[in-house]
């Protein structure tokens, strides 16, 4: 039972690497001698190194992009000093995280101060366990793929609240109490965007629903109809909460609380918490990236049908071309959550909870109660083979109605009025200023 | 059941990772314990009243609402899998379902339940 255990784990990594590995001299005896146990093994090896390898080069990208963006923003150079334009910034700050002093304040709860980083780390980490990059290039497809991503996210809230609590730090307990009412309140649109998918895929296979997608780029459950259009933009706005990107960032909004929860963490510590922040932005980008624009798909029908058919080399090769393309749209979706981050002001927490609880909540609720009875009424075929054709029309076109009502009306803008600070009776009235949060 | 493996070996590495990583760095870093290191940081200035303080009830009322919420969403899990082959029948139903809730919903929407004041 263990053997096939093993072979099945070894499937998964199948697909990964087409090299002869029976040539290399310590490997290649392991693998004559057993090579139901060996083979599996080892591929199962590289393919959690590759995935594991693949989120650290990112992360460190993405620190370094970030940097870019924001220096290029506000017309400054960033970082230009370390390599070329910069580029080892992020590697040396890395390794100077690593020969800092770890601090553990003398007050705090040390268990939880401790596993506190780890579960927060992990808890973003394994969410990659789902996410398909290429044909076979996923760690394990869970037929319940979905699900478990939205389970994992909330370890990352326990993780918070130990971190938060344990630290014994006024800014830290400030900033996880926003930080746990932001992320529970914003899973729920969230969880009604992931349903309104799923009532269209009838899969929570991450895999199946890719694979759902394949075709012509009008496939993409984005445009599969107009509902679902709206759903993509409510799932992309809750997930900037989801990952506290501004206009979002107030669990940690250093003007305010310093750092937030993670105030008293220094050195490796803090760029736990750190790595998974950057790891979980590409989480819920990969996410969007899988639900609504096709996954691994290229949105070409002939590239796609060629990915599928393809087999040896050429295997290997869709599977190059699956992981470019979804790397293409999740770093899409990344640069426009930086550049959102470096464009709007943080809001206040009344106004993060009015988002969530009055527009986000009957908006998804809307979304999922029509697409599921569009879907009932079209069938998915309502004029032939191009009715996914016609259906990109219908979203792109109301989309644009929508757009240029909106922008027709001439409505003068009152920062006062969305911006102002809370008065002084606001701020009595509150039941415990202390806790403002 | 047996595409679960991976995923084990993935998470026992993801909890070796974060441990090493901290273990590496205790083994690199300074170690220079003073006694105003060990204080909480409060912006330089000398500690003030502790730091687990009461907090708004509100923060129960949010939790409590996530709860009804976000279970809502787990029941509808099921049903948006098997949806496409029930139809109609599955939508009138659960329409039913989301009917109650979203009363739930205009009923905490018009007690105020869902300001931040």
């Amino acid at each position: 039972m263990l053997t096939g255990l093993l072979l099945a784990a070894g499937s998964a990594g199948r697909g990964l690497i087409d090299l002869d590995l029976t040539s290399l001299p310590l490997v290649g005896e392991m693998l004559a001698e057993h090579p139901t146990i060996a083979w599996p093994l080892l591929m199962l090896a590289i393919g959690c190194g590759v995935v594991i390898g693949y989120i650290t080069v990112f992360s460190l990208l993405a620190v370094y992009a970030e940097r870019k963006i924001s220096a290029f923003m506000q017309s400054r150079l960033g970082p230009m000093e370390v390599g070329p334009y910069g580029l080892l910034q992020t590697a040396a700050d890395g390794l100077k995280l690593l020969a800092k002093e770890d601090i553990i304040p003398r007050d705090a709860d040390k268990l939880l101060y401790i596993i506190g980083p780890i579960f927060v780390f992990t808890g973003v980490w394994l969410s990659f366990v789902v996410l398909p990059y290429g044909p076979d290039l996923i760690v394990a497809d869970l037929n319940v793929g979905l699900l478990f991503l939205a389970a994992v996210a909330s370890i990352e809230v326990v993780g918070v609240l130990m971190a938060g609590w344990a630290s014994n730090n006024k800014w830290a307990l400030f900033g996880t109490m926003r930080m746990i009412t932001q992320l529970v309140s914003y899973e729920i649109p969230i969880g009604l965007s992931f349903v309104a998918v799923v009532a269209i895929s009838g899969s929570l296979s991450m895999q199946e629903i890719t694979l759902d997608q394949q075709g012509w780029f009008w496939n993409w459950y984005l445009f599969r109809n107009p509902f679902l259009f709206v759903g993509f933009f409510l799932y992309f706005i809750a997930s900037l909460a989801e990952t506290k990107r501004a206009p979002f960032d107030l669990p940690e909004a250093e003007s305010e609380l310093v750092a937030g929860f993670h105030t008293e963490y220094t050195g490796m510590r803090f760029s736990l918490f750190f790595l998974a922040e950057y790891a979980a932005m590409y989480v819920v980008s990969a996410t969007a990236a899988v639900l609504f624009l096709g996954g691994w798909c290229t949105g070409f029908a002939f590239i796609d049908s060629w990915m599928m058919e393809s087999a040896g080399f050429q295997r290997v090769l869709a599977n190059v071309v699956g992981l470019t393309s979804i790397t293409i749209k999740a770093w899409f979706l990344v640069a426009v959550m930086m550049w959102l981050r470096w464009t709007l002001p943080r809001i206040r927490l009344d106004q993060v909870m009015y988002v969530c609880l009055k527009v986000l909540l009957p908006f998804s609720f809307g979304v999922l109660v029509f697409s599921t009875l569009w879907e009932l009424v079209t069938d998915g075929t309502l004029f032939g083979d191009w009715w996914p054709l016609f259906q990109f029309l219908i979203s792109i076109g109301g989309f644009g109605l929508l757009m240029m009502n909106f922008m027709a009306k001439e409505r003068p803008y009152d920062i006062e009025a969305d911006f102002r600070p809370l008065r002084h009776s606001e701020v009595h009235a509150a039941p415990d200023a202390g806790a403002r949060g | 059941m047996e595409s679960y493996a991976p995923l084990a070996l993935f998470a026992v590495l993801l909890i070796v990772m974060p441990t090493s990583m901290i273990v590496l760095s205790r083994l690199l870093g300074p170690r220079r314990e003073t006694e105003v290191k060990g204080d909480p940081y409060e912006c330089g200035v000398p500690t003030w009243m502790g730091a687990r303080n009461r907090f708004s009830v509100h923060f129960y009322l949010v939790a409590i609402l996530f709860i009804l919420f976000d279970l809502e969403t787990v029941f509808l899990i099921p049903w948006a899998i098997v949806y496409k082959s029930i139809g109609a029948v599955a939508l009138v139903e659960m329409g039913f379902f989301l009917a109650v809730l979203g009363l739930a919903l205009v009923y905490v929407w018009r007690r105020r339940g869902l300001e931040w004041e």
